[in-house]
């Protein structure tokens, strides 16, 4: 223990203190080792592995099909996103060309799911900082994508809706509407959500001028999605690299230069609106074809290496897989956005209040199994 | 349109990174076979001299450091580093081998790229390779007391693995 001494009559001590692992504002089971000296944190140790699966070691067993059913239990909130990264890696590889509808259908859904992701982040961040009415916006919103992805593949949660070669179903003949129909109920509804918490002027000071992550330590943190882009990062996958039909539609990438908690929160709030405009551009010209094309049964990509990035809710999923020629990779790697992201937690803590620690981590928005993989 | 140009010339074709690096260490290994991007293989002791150069040269300016992966080759261990360059969007590979099982040690890059302190101490977590230099190099996952090193190829365990 290291004692310092303040005014020559007060001695201040630095202590540890465990957030976690049962933590609410942890969003699962991480835990935090503090270091604080009063409620000043000294030092922010993320201590992982509570629901370590290693999900990598199970992928050198699995076949590429059962791989993808994998991936959605690692960032759950972007699901179909993280099963079109493994589909996209292995197509690529075999040099398959999906149709058309494939890639929009694809494109469409993987834009629901960062809406009903940007939307849970959005109602339990306003919880994290003691608006608890956010919580049932939310959750009220998000209910509406589940429901449409309930009827397109029969599951809320993990969808496994992509398959390598295309789709597992075509979509439900209801789809096309009920988008729509959720689209003009969210247009009218995402400007409560600035009414509600957005301009508040406490939540305002929770927010603004903490946290700051400049774009140097963000870029050298791996920093990706909306936490690189509140730093003025340009980090976009979808932008740089893009995949499925994402090159067909235009959209403004979400940049704010402040660097704080507000910005990252800003940057996914603008992300919402930006979502539903790509989904409009999308819904109407669906192109008529196959949903998917046929592929072996048993999937052997050829000898050597393929990565694929895509942008999750989250940011960069990067899939790095190393092919020796058979039915399994030899080695899978998961780059994970939550990760990179986690590891900058302490930098951006240090010197702050712990609540300002819950504010900032809430900004993350992390999803600890995409870290415990 | 003048801005379009020096966009143009400051992106680098793999054949252009090729000619620029290999004048720094004439002995690096090129390969572009069974791959999307431009790999280099380096040897252990050159690795940080080589990265530093890669992140510090204004021409390459390899500033993020997306993906940082151990792999089990069987024989070597090593690690594999995706870096991609925020200004002229260019991507390269490096790969590092150690054929010593026993006592793996690289150098690290966590001085470089921030993000390697985590990833490293990943790969030190699964594969045990030690990584010199390392500011906090411990497990990270796994509990102090762990036997062995999961994502190894020989290792083994005979309750909680299941082997198809």
């Amino acid at each position: 223990m290291e004692t310092t001494t303040v005014n020559n009559n007060f001695k201040s001590e630095e202590y540890f203190i465990n957030m976690g692992p049962q933590h609410p504002a942890t969003h699962g089971v991480l835990r935090l080792l503090l270091t604080i000296d009063g409620e000043i944190i000294k030092k922010v140790e993320p201590d992982l592995g509570y629901i370590h699966r290693s999900i990598e070691k199970m992928c050198e067993r699995d076949s590429y099909q059962q791989i993808v059913h994998l991936t959605d239990r690692m960032d759950y909130l972007s699901s179909h996103i993280n099963n079109e990264a493994v589909c996209l890696t292995v197509e690529n590889a075999l040099e398959i060309e999906v149709p058309e509808r494939v890639k929009v259908i694809r494109t469409i859904i993987g834009e629901l799911t960062r809406l009903a992701s940007h939307q849970l982040w959005w109602g339990v961040m306003g919880m994290d900082v003691g608006a608890l009415t956010t919580y049932f916006y939310g959750f009220r919103d998000r209910e509406l994508i589940n429901d449409i992805f309930e009827e397109t593949c029969g599951a809320r949660l993990t969808m496994n809706y992509n398959i390598p070669g295309g789709l597992m179903y075509d979509i439900h003949p209801n789809f096309v509407k009920r988008v729509k129909d959720f689209i003009a109920h969210f247009r009218t509804k995402l400007p409560e959500y600035d009414r509600l918490l957005t301009g508040n002027v406490i939540f305002q000071k929770r927010m603004r001028g903490v946290g700051i992550l400049s774009k140097e330590d963000a870029i050298s943190f791996g920093a990706s999605g909306p936490v690189g882009r509140g730093s003025g990062f340009s980090c976009d996958v979808r932008k740089h690299h893009a995949y499925s039909a994402l090159d067909k539609v235009t959209f403004k990438e979400a940049l704010r230069t402040e660097g704080d908690s507000l910005a990252r929160y800003e940057v996914r709030i603008q992300e919402m609106w930006e979502s539903m405009s790509i989904i409009e551009q999308l819904i109407d010209t669906i192109p008529e074809g196959d949903y998917k094309v046929a592929t072996k049964a048993v999937i052997k990509l050829p000898k050597g290496e393929f990565y694929q990035k895509v942008e999750t809710a989250r940011g960069e999923l990067g899939v790095y897989v190393v092919s020796t020629g058979t039915k399994n990779p030899y080695r899978l790697k998961f780059r994970s956005p939550g990760f990179s992201n986690l590891s900058l937690l302490n930098h951006i803590a240090v010197g702050g209040k712990i609540g300002d620690l819950v504010a900032s981590m809430a900004t993350l928005d992390i999803v600890v199994p995409d870290i415990d993989r | 349109m003048d801005l379009m140009k020096v966009i143009k010339t400051e992106f680098m074709t793999n054949e252009a990174l090729q000619n620029l690096i290999s004048s720094w260490i004439p002995e690096l290994e090129f390969n572009e076979e069974g791959s999307q991007f431009l790999n280099i293989t380096v040897q252990p002791e050159q690795l940080h001299l080589l990265m530093s150069q890669l992140k510090t040269n204004s021409e390459t300016n390899f500033d993020y450091l997306f993906c940082l992966s151990g792999v089990d080759w069987g024989k070597e261990l090593g690690v594999v580093y995706h870096l991609e360059s925020t200004t002229h969007r260019h991507i390269i590979v490096v790969k590092v081998k150690t054929e010593d099982r026993e006592n793996p040690t690289l150098d690290t890059v966590s001085d470089l790229w921030k993000t390697a302190d985590f990833h490293e101490r990943e790969v030190f977590d699964f594969f045990g390779i030690i990584f010199n230099n390392h500011p906090n190099l411990k497990r990270l996952f796994l509990t102090e007391d762990w036997d062995g090193f999961p994502l190894r190829k020989d290792y083994v365990d005979e309750i909680n693995m299941v082997i198809k």
